[in-house]
């Protein structure tokens, strides 16, 4: 899900910059605000994670691919905003050292990816899991369930970001500027991919992920109504 | 190292053993086609692609080091050596980022 450059126009990564800014300095603010320093070095592997995630590929029938993105799980883990910092990271370095998603794409993929995910999945998780027992089926289905609807979710915005090109940025014979396929291919394409095959890998690795940290390291988890974490060593409430 | 955090750096240590699996898939993804495959696609290659496409070159242009070959056994060393340097460049960042940002 990685646009490169050359598919959006300005009209539309401009805005995504726009939009992205002040996510960042938000996400921020409430990183500033509700972590702890104990917890700094689960974000550095909570992004760390989502890089190699993405190195996973998955073939699709038809001869495409694509990747989970793990970013639902670290926004399950340790809180939406704390996935939007570590995300973007991860994404900011795909860009820049190996060219994987342009660097004018680099709000619109940080917002696909780094906001979309984590927060579709959190809340997605929150609103299933209520107050369930942390090991319970009913949060294995929230993750599980997180999981698949956020990378979907995900999937559709950049494919209605990229399906929209046609109509915005057109010379003056109506040739396509930048993404040539329309909202008619997209859509389609993205989300059929997403939901058929992708975000069954997001799922699972939400899923799994959630169970091996519930299990082993409770006390990291991002906690209830965004009472701060207690750090590991004292009893998860 | 505090027993969490050790156990979640073994589980990473697994999963950066494991990605020459990436490697299997051979398509490309949609939307995510580099120019001349796209042209085979549709037969041009639209204006703002081809002007913005060249815009940053990157060092380790898709996970490769130079001189891979087609196989899997051939791209292997080089998805290892751009897993490591991601993951250490990743960590490194947003452990300054976020030790900058959280002071408690």
């Amino acid at each position: 899900m990685h646009i490169p450059d050359g598919y959006l126009g300005p009209l539309t990564y401009l805005s995504m910059f726009a939009v992205m800014i002040p996510i960042w300095l938000y996400a921020g603010y409430r990183v500033r605000k509700d972590l702890m320093s104990r917890q700094v070095p689960y974000l550095a592997l909570g992004a760390a994670f989502s890089f190699v995630i993405m190195m996973f590929n998955v073939p699709v029938p038809g001869g495409s691919s694509g990747h989970a993105v793990g970013s639902a799980l670290v926004g399950i883990i340790l809180g939406p905003w704390a996935a939007i910092v570590t995300t973007s990271v991860a994404l900011v370095i795909q860009c820049f050292v190996f060219g994987d998603g342009g660097v004018t794409a680099i709000g619109a993929n940080c917002f696909n990816m780094g906001v979309v995910i984590p927060v579709v999945a959190y809340v997605t998780y929150r609103l299933i899991s209520g107050k369930s027992e942390l090991i319970s089926n009913r949060r294995l289905a929230a993750a599980a369930i997180a999981g698949y609807l956020s990378l979907s979710v995900a999937a559709g915005v950049a494919g209605f970001e990229m399906g929209i090109q046609p109509i915005l940025e057109h010379d003056a014979n109506g040739l396509p500027l930048y993404m040539p396929y329309g909202l008619n291919v997209t859509m389609p394409a993205m989300l059929g991919e997403h939901m058929l095959f992708f975000s069954f890998v997001e799922a699972i690795i939400t899923t799994l992920g959630f169970v091996y940290i519930a299990r082993n390291n409770p006390s990291i988890i991002f906690g209830k109504s965004g009472e701060k974490v207690k750090p590991p060593g004292v009893a998860a409430a | 190292m505090e027993k969490n955090l050790k156990m979640i750096v073994t589980a990473m240590v697994v999963l950066i053993g494991l990605v020459p699996l990436g490697l299997i898939a051979r398509g490309t993804a949609f939307g995510e086609w580099g120019i001349d495959e796209l042209e085979e696609k549709i037969g041009y290659v639209p204006e703002g692609l081809s002007r913005l496409s060249t815009v940053w070159q990157a060092p380790l242009p898709d996970y490769a080091l130079l001189g891979q070959g087609d196989t899997i056994l051939s791209q292997a060393p080089g998805y290892y050596i751009s897993a490591i340097i991601g993951v250490a460049v990743v960590v490194a960042i947003t452990y300054l980022i976020t030790k900058v940002l959280i002071k408690k």
